[in-house]
This record gives structure tokens, C-alpha cells and sequence, in this order.
């Protein structure tokens, strides 16, 4: 390794680095604002460091790695989510644990086990970003020791997600058995090296998908997804719909690039069902949810399925679709459960739909923000997830998907059920007089939860009105990607 | 300039009188009368402009700016002569919703000025908008703060949800295949020309093979036949309306509906014209069967904002048969009906409101005999029920009669079979007038008469619908060269 090799590494070096300093400033002294200041100093650091890495891109790093500008895209999305995180958290795990402390070195490890993720050309790679990204994951989820909830989404994801990686190991052997390498780029090329290496070659990567798909909770592999988000905290609710989900969509697009498994029909066609599936089975799920963190858990399933049909548009459109749907998806689902965790900060974790009513009145400012959130769901204008749904369609018109495209409008149009009664909700109790709250006293939680609401709230709305900044981002990225 | 402020005043006014009334709740009412006065008086200026010079070009006013340079997506903003009546329209039944509104909303006064006005950018919006990618933006904002107004200020706690979820799924489903029908247009059109385009100049004339323009029409009609709302996707509009507080069924009839009669006119047609040649009948066929069925239907109904809201289907029939029957009489006698529709229907459903407010039911069996305790609601209710059933010398006869004979000359039996419809007006507004205001006052009814701002308003509406069936020559000038380059367009686009 050369010294640009460990400039275009700068993020991730700062990342593991920031990791370390927290756990290291654990050890000293147990404070929690001084952990969440290193993690956002931390977290900072890594944005500014993308585009010092970026001069030196795109460059391959040993086989392991690739670090373009897909790649840095997809870093700084990774980091400003787990910044939002941490943003949220800091309020809620004052409230209600005693040792708040390792929340964020365990946030930093799994942001760092997803950043390794959007830049791996290879099957190691994927394994060890993946299980850096699972043990993190386990410890968040389950962080509330107190809670019997968070604890049975702890186990329940961790024995999940164990089968996910052997189905996803297991894969992996197979594709090596067949074609006799582990890097992502090689193996079409190396077709036909053995005997019936194509058959074992397709089972690999069923397997392969099988284990992907768990962390995506697309339809077939879903069954978790509802369970944990309603039983872990808010934050780490956050965490797994943005962080988890995206860097492994964002590895998935790398890969079928390099594998072009655009032009392998049957690959396409498990796309294209796992496409549909999740969309309907998310969104009927959906419609019969009181509890509204099971409600976004089945509509981030739905939502899975509308980026997987972005998905099935080829090239550097689809590319830039489904990047671009995850911006918005990750500024909504933030916003979402920032509300959430800043109602939870004032004492009971709210879940049933009953106790958002009259949030409009009671908090307006929270109340707008779940709003916006919610619109940004239903896709309305002025949201991001009014463009999102855009490039979406647009995706899949442009390469002529119309049925899937008919089955994408089918669905958003029967979300909005769902959507709309919890924003009737939030909005209900208009006459009603609502007890004074209490003055909320002055203090850095409750501060850095605003602005992290704030920002977001501000995020999804530019994002709906001029998007075009994004998108000069993101679309060159797109197409350093797929020449 | 001047389409942005239109758009933009409203936007911003919303926000001010949501903030505003944290003061005080007249604050917001007060702001929001101002706001649309000012935009009316705009639009009053930009029409005295037009008819004194009749501009050479297809726009009186126009803007355009770069937004998402990357799809080819510019703000495109341009008023000719049917958009300015209807922005005049917008404008003018806004402060008809701030008026009734009054004494009608007390909770959360901020909060509903601020959705009302939302509602008011958000149409002139549609109006205006001359980008496909944009209008249909405009078209989709509309729903939400009209959504909040249902739900929130509805009638009964339980069926206002039930009603405001079925209005946005209704039309927004219909809105997602308006996106469809654009994406497949424009995408279509990049493959002929090499350019990803959504100004509507540019895609007029995009070569398409039959089969496609037949599809995309399609998705196109899907979204505008149900703002229209034409049978059978017209279910959501009872409940929509009856569960509305006034000034949303105000807008509604007056406003929304209209959106979907417009962009028939401006999109629909010129865009796909052979693909329309050829669903002509059928259109037209459904719509003398919306005349037909709204008029009976309306008889049927117990209750009276009901009755109202299924007269609007019937009237929306006229405007779906004139449409596609699209010869000059019968364009001029659309725009005609869709002005008149949305003075005379926004007059009734402010005087059902009045009358909810004072008897606090709108069945029609509870009341009668109300004329002896409140005549000017009686008289007023009289005149706007002979309007609504087309008496000439009134507005909505200009319309239907232009449509009928425009409508004639295409398909004459189709036409035969609306101008029944006329007949079936006739009876359902004197049966309104007959059981709730004539008769015994049985039910004792002491009700206050209106008086004020209510009264002198309402005379207002009296006037234009007086001055729209005695002189409707200003109204015709305005949108005629519009219709005709309308016209040109479709011709053209057929030809080549």
C-alpha cells in the first residue's frame, strides 16, 4: 500500500480511529456527553474527509476494496445518518439508562462495518463489513437491558442474522468451488473453468441473495423486521432502517455492476419478484398495524420493493435512482424516528397510534416534523420522497417495466392509507385543550435533539424542493460507476 | 413576474396567517381576506390587459426558469386567456371559503387559513403551470391541505376520515397515473427527438404509434376523469363534500373539480388528438350519462349538501360532453359552465352552510317552511337553485345551452339524452326550494336572516351570476383565442 492508497482510505481510517477514542475515553472517565461529542467530532471528520479521499479516486485497494466516488457518496450518506443517530440518541439514553456509554462505540463499529461495505469489490470484504455491521447491530438493538422487548429484538435478530451470514458463507463457497476466485469483478470471466461450475455458480448466488436479502428485510425475508423495530430503541430503530439498509443496497448496486447481472434474466426475474413482493406484502402488512414502529417497519419493506424496482433499471439511471431514493428514504426514516425518540425523551417510548393524538397541538414543532416525514412517505410534493418516488418511476419507464411500474402506483396509492390515518391522528383533538407542558428546561440534550430534528426536517424538505445539488453529486458518481 | 407572485402570495400568506393567529385568530382571517384581495385585483388587471389589447402570441404573461437542469424541468409559467378565468375564479371562491368561514371555523383558525390558502397556490398553480413535471406537482400539493381541512374541520368525527382518506386515495391514485402518462410521453418523446423534455410546447406533436397515445391517454383521462369527477369514479365526491366544512366544499366544487375539466382542455386533447378523435363517443357518452345520473341521483338524496354534491356531477357531465364534442360553440360553452358551476354551486353550498349553522342538520325533512323566519336565505336559495337548473338570463344556462348545441352537431342522440338532464335540474331545485324553505313552518323554526359581510357577499355572487347570463360576451372574449389556438393545436398535432 502506497500513500495515496491511505488518503483514498482516510474515511474509514478516521472512523476506526474515532471508535477507538471512544472506547478509549470510556475507559478514562464514564461521561456520556463527552462519547457523543467524540462520536460527532468523529462523524464530522469523516465528511470532511471524503473529499480529501476523493482526489485520489477512483483507486483499488489491495483486492478488498474499491474507493470511488460511489463509494464516498454512499460513505458520507453512511455517516451523516449515524450522525442523526447520535444526535437523537443522546436525549433518549439520558432518560433511561444508567450506562449510555457503549451505545456509541457499538454505533461507530457497525457505521464502520457498513462504510466497509459500499466499498468492497470482494466476497471477504462483503463478510467482514457484514458481521462488523451484525455485531454492532446486536448490542443496539438490544441495549435496553431493562426492556424484555429490547432484548427478545436483540436475540431475535442475532439468531437471524446468524443463519443469514451461513446461508451467506455458504454462498460464498460455492461461487469459489465454481469459478475459483472471490473477487466480484473476475468471476463472470472465469465461467466455464469447471465442469457444471454454472449450476453451482447460480446456487451460490441464490445463497448469496438469501443472506442480502435478510438485511434488507425484503419479502421473502422479512419476518424480523416488524419485531425489532418495534422492540429496540428508537435510535437503534433508525440505525438498522438507514445504516443497515443502505450500505447493503449500496453493495448490491456495486455488485450487480460488476457481475452484469442486468443481463442475466434469471437473476432479474428474482429481482423483479422480490421487487413486487415487498411491495405488497409491506404495504397490506401495513394497513392492519395500530403500533405506528410496526407501521414503518412494513413501509420500510414497501419501500425496499420501490427501491428494487429502481433497482431493475440497468445502468447509471438505475444507479442513480436507487441512490437517490436513499437519500430521501434515509432523511425521511430519520426524521420518523427522530420524532419519535424526542417524544420518547420526555418519558414513555410512545407506540400505539393513540399516543400520537393531538401531537400537532401538544408538541407543533415535533408534530410538523412527523408530518413532513409522513408526506414525505405518502410522497408529496415538496418532500423528498415526492422526487424519490419520481426517479423511481422514471427508472422503470425509461427501460419499459410498465407492469411493474402500474404495480408501484397500485401500491404507493394504497399506502397512503395508512400514512394518512396516523397524520389524521397527529392532527385530531382540534378543539381539545391540551395541559400546559412543562417549560422545557434549558440543557445540551435537548439542544442537540432539536437540531438534529431540525436538520433533518430542513434535509427532506430541500431535497423536495431543489434537489438539484444531490443530484450533481450523485449522478457523476452514478456514472464513474457503471461507464 | 406576475404568475410567480400569484403563486408565491397564497403560499406565503398561508404561512404568515398560520403565525399570525397565534395573536389572535381574526389576524388570520384578516390576512388571508387581504392576501387573495390583492391577488384578485392582480388577476383583475391582468384581464383588463387582455381584453383591451388582444396579445399577438399564445401567452399574455409568461416565466421560465431553470429548476432541475439534470430531467430537463423548468419553471414554466404561462397565463393566456382560459387560465387567467380560472385564476380569476380561484381567487374570487377563495375569499368566498375566508367569508364563510367566518363564524363557521373557530378551532385552530390559523391552522385552517393557513391549508386554505395552501390550497388557493397550490390550484393557481395547476392553472398556470405549463410544464408537465411541474403541473403535475401542483396537481398532487393540492390534495394534502385539502385533506387537513376535510379531516380536520369535517362534520361527524367518524365519517370526515372515512371521506378525506377516500378523496386523496381516489386522487392520488389518479395523480400517480397522470406521472405514468408523463414519464411514458416524455420518454416517448426522447426517443423520436433525442431531447428528455416536459414542456408541454415541446411535446405537442410528439410522434406517437396509435396503440401508445391510446395508453397514455388513457392515464392521462384515469387522473382528470376522476377530478371531474365523471361516473363511475365520481363516488368519492358525496362524501368528500358532505363531510367538507363550507369552505371546502366551497373549493371543491368551485376549484377542484375545475382542475380536472382544465386539464382536459389544455392537456388531454391537444396532447393525444387522434387518440381522443377516437374515444370521443364514448367520453361523451359518459358524460350525458353523469348529467343524467347526478340529476336523478340528486333527487334521491334526504340530505341537503348531498343533493348539492350530486348536482355538481350532473353539471361536470355538460363539461365532459362539451370537451369531447370539441367545436368552437362547445368549448365556449365549457369554459362558460365551468365559471358559472363555480359561482352558482360555491352560492349554494355557502347557503346550505348558513343554514347548517343555524338549524344544525341538513336533513331536509327537519326543515321546511324556513322562508317565513329567514327570507333572504329563502330568496337567495330560490335564485341560486333557477340558476343551477339553467333559467336563462342566469349563468349556468349560457354554459349548458352553448354545450348542447356545440354537442349536437357531433353526436345527436348522446346530446338528446343530456338535454333530458335539464329537465331532471328543474325538478331536484324545486324540490330543494319546496322541502326545506316553502310550506308550514312546522317545525317552529326562529332562525336570524343573514345580515353583514354574509349577506353583502352573497349579493355579490348574485351579481356575477347575473352578469355572467346577461352579458357572458366578456367571459367568451377572454377565452376565445385560447380555445381556438386549443383548437389549432389538435389539429395540428392530428395532421402530422
Amino acid at each position: 500500500m502506497t500513500g495515496p492508497d491511505f488518503v483514498a482510505l482516510l474515511p474509514l481510517l478516521v472512523l476506526a480511529g474515532t471508535t477507538l477514542a471512544a472506547m478509549l475515553a470510556v475507559t478514562v472517565r464514564r461521561h456520556h456527553g463527552a462519547v457523543v461529542a467524540v462520536s460527532i467530532v468523529g462523524l464530522l471528520a469523516v465528511c470532511a474527509s471524503l473529499p480529501v479521499a476523493g482526489r485520489v479516486t477512483p483507486r483499488v485497494i489491495t483486492p478488498l476494496l474499491v474507493v470511488d466516488t460511489f463509494a464516498l457518496v454512499y460513505m458520507g450518506m453512511l455517516a451523516l445518518a449515524a450522525l442523526a443517530v447520535v444526535g437523537m440518541s443522546y436525549r433518549y439514553l439520558e432518560a433511561r439508562e444508567d450506562d449510555p456509554e457503549e451505545f456509541y462505540i457499538l454505533l461507530l463499529v457497525a457505521t464502520l462495518g457498513a462504510a466497509v461495505l459500499v466499498a468492497s469489490r470482494h466476497f471477504a470484504s462483503l463478510f467482514l463489513g457484514m458481521e462488523t455491521l451484525s455485531v454492532g447491530l446486536y448490542g443496539l438493538l438490544g441495549y435496553l437491558r431493562g426492556e424484555r422487548r429490547s432484548t427478545e429484538a436483540g436475540v431475535k435478530y442475532l439468531i437471524l442474522a446468524a443463519g443469514a451470514s451461513a446461508f451467506l458463507i455458504l454462498g460464498m463457497g460455492l461461487v469459489y468451488a465454481a469459478s475459483g476466485t472471490l473477487v466480484v469483478e473476475e468471476i463472470p470471466r472465469r465461467l466455464g473453468a469447471t465442469a457444471g461450475g454454472e449450476y453451482w455458480l447460480g446456487v451460490g448466488f441464490a445463497l448469496v441473495l438469501v443472506g442480502i436479502g435478510f438485511k434488507l428485510a425484503a419479502v421473502p425475508f422479512h419476518m424480523w423486521t416488524a419485531d425489532v423495530y418495534e422492540g429496540s430503541p428508537a435510535p437503534a430503530g433508525a440505525f438498522i432502517a438507514t445504516v443497515s439498509k443502505g450500505a447493503m443496497l449500496g453493495l448490491l448496486v456495486r455488485y450487480f455492476v460488476l457481475l452484469d447481472a442486468h443481463s442475466s434474466p434469471r437473476l432479474m426475474a428474482v429481482v423483479v419478484f422480490m421487487a413486487g413482493a415487498s411491495m405488497c406484502v409491506g404495504n397490506l402488512l401495513a394497513l392492519l398495524q395500530d403500533n405506528v414502529k410496526r407501521v414503518l417497519a412494513y413501509s420500510s419493506i414497501a419501500n425496499m420493493g420501490y427501491m428494487l424496482v429502481a433497482f431493475v433499471a440497468a445502468g447509471a439511471l438505475g444507479a442513480e435512482a436507487v441512490t437517490f431514493y436513499l437519500v430521501a428514504y434515509f432523511a425521511t426514516l430519520l426524521a420518523a424516528f427522530g420524532a419519535i425518540a424526542v417524544m420518547a425523551g420526555d418519558g414513555k417510548e410512545p407506540e400505539d397510534i393513540k399516543d400520537f393524538r393531538g401531537l400537532m397541538w401538544r408538541h407543533p414543532w415535533v408534530g410538523t416534523v412527523l408530518t413532513t416525514a409522513l408526506l414525505s412517505l405518502a410522497g408529496i410534493p415538496l418532500t423528498g420522497g415526492f422526487f424519490a418516488k419520481f426517479y423511481v418511476l422514471t427508472a422503470a419507464v425509461g427501460v419499459g417495466r410498465w407492469a411493474l411500474a402500474i404495480l408501484l402506483v397500485a401500491n404507493a396509492s394504497l399506502s397512503l392509507y395508512y400514512y394518512l390515518r396516523i397524520l389524521l391522528v397527529i392532527a385530531a383533538g382540534a378543539g381539545e385543550e391540551h395541559p400546559a407542558r412543562p417549560a422545557m428546561s434549558f440543557s445540551a440534550a435537548g439542544l442537540l435533539a432539536a437540531m438534529t430534528l431540525g436538520g433533518v426536517a430542513l434535509a427532506l424538505v430541500w431535497l423536495g424542493v431543489a434537489p438539484d445539488p444531490f443530484l450533481e453529486v450523485i449522478a457523476p458518481a452514478a456514472i464513474q460507476l457503471v461507464p | 413576474m406576475i404568475l410567480l407572485v400569484l403563486i408565491l402570495l397564497p403560499f406565503f400568506g398561508g404561512i404568515v396567517a398560520w403565525l399570525a393567529a397565534r395573536h389572535d385568530p381574526l389576524w388570520a382571517r384578516l390576512v388571508s381576506l387581504v392576501t387573495l384581495t390583492v391577488a384578485l385585483v392582480l388577476v383583475a388587471v391582468e384581464w383588463l390587459r387582455l381584453l383591451q389589447e388582444p396579445s399577438a402570441g399564445r401567452w399574455v404573461a409568461e416565466i421560465r426558469f431553470a429548476w432541475l437542469p439534470r430531467w430537463g424541468i423548468d419553471v414554466h409559467l404561462a397565463l393566456d386567456g382560459l387560465s387567467l378565468l380560472m385564476l380569476a375564479l380561484t381567487f374570487f371562491l377563495g375569499i368566498a371559503g375566508v367569508v364563510v368561514s367566518w363564524t363557521e371555523i373557530t378551532t385552530r383558525v390559523g391552522f385552517f387559513h393557513f391549508n386554505l390558502l395552501w390550497v388557493l397556490a397550490a390550484t393557481s398553480g395547476v392553472f398556470v403551470a405549463i410544464n408537465l413535471f411541474l403541473f403535475y406537482l401542483f396537481w398532487e400539493l393540492l390534495l394534502v391541505p385539502l385533506y387537513f381541512i376535510i379531516a380536520v374541520w369535517g362534520w361527524e368525527e367518524k365519517r370526515r376520515s372515512y371521506a378525506a382518506i377516500k378523496f386523496v386515495i381516489f386522487t392520488q391514485a389518479g395523480g400517480l397515473f397522470l406521472l405514468l402518462g408523463t414519464l411514458g410521453l416524455a420518454f416517448a418523446h426522447q426517443r423520436t427527438t433525442g431531447v428528455l423534455t416536459f414542456e408541454y410546447e415541446e411535446l405537442l406533436g410528439t410522434h406517437l404509434s396509435p396503440g401508445l397515445s391510446l395508453w397514455l391517454l388513457a392515464a392521462f383521462l384515469i387522473a382528470f376523469l376522476i377530478k371531474l369527477p365523471a361516473v363511475p369514479v365520481h363516488t368519492w365526491l358525496p362524501d368528500a363534500h358532505t363531510e367538507a366544512p363550507t369552505a371546502g366544499s366551497v373549493d371543491l366544487a368551485g376549484l377542484l373539480l375545475k382542475t380536472g375539466a382544465y386539464a382536459l382542455l389544455r392537456f388531454a386533447v391537444p396532447l393525444f388528438p387522434e387518440a381522443a378523435r377516437q374515444v370521443a363517443p364514448i367520453l361523451m357518452a359518459l358524460g350525458a350519462l353523469a348529467v343524467l345520473y347526478g340529476a336523478s341521483v340528486a333527487f334521491g338524496q334526504t340530505d341537503l349538501k348531498r343533493l348539492v354534491a350530486y348536482t355538481s356531477i350532473s353539471h361536470m357531465g355538460f363539461v365532459l360532453l362539451g370537451v369531447f364534442a370539441w367545436n368552437e360553440i362547445a368549448l365556449q360553452g365549457v369554459v362558460m359552465q365551468m365559471v358559472a358551476h363555480g359561482v352558482s354551486t360555491g352560492a349554494m353550498f355557502m347557503l346550505v352552510g348558513y343554514l347548517h349553522e343555524r338549524v344544525h342538520t341538513r336533513e331536509m325533512a327537519q326543515m321546511g317552511g324556513l322562508w317565513s323566519a329567514a327570507p333572504r336565505l329563502g330568496a337567495l336559495a330560490l335564485f341560486f337553485a333557477l340558476a343551477s337548473l339553467g333559467l336563462p338570463g342566469l349563468s349556468n344556462f349560457v354554459g349548458e345551452f352553448l354545450v348542447l348545441i356545440g354537442s349536437y352537431r357531433v353526436a345527436g342522440p348522446t346530446t338528446i339524452a343530456a338535454t333530458v338532464g335539464l329537465v331532471a335540474a328543474t325538478v331536484y331545485a324545486l324540490w330543494l326550494v319546496q322541502r326545506s324553505f316553502q310550506g308550514e313552518n312546522v317545525h317552529n323554526w326562529k332562525i336570524k336572516d343573514l345580515v353583514g359581510k354574509e349577506f353583502a357577499f352573497m349579493l355579490v355572487m348574485v351579481a356575477v351570476t347575473v352578469w355572467l347570463g346577461l352579458f357572458p360576451q366578456t367571459v367568451l372574449d377572454t377565452a376565445r383565442p385560447a380555445l381556438e389556438d386549443l383548437r389549432l393545436l389538435a389539429m395540428m398535432g392530428g395532421a402530422g
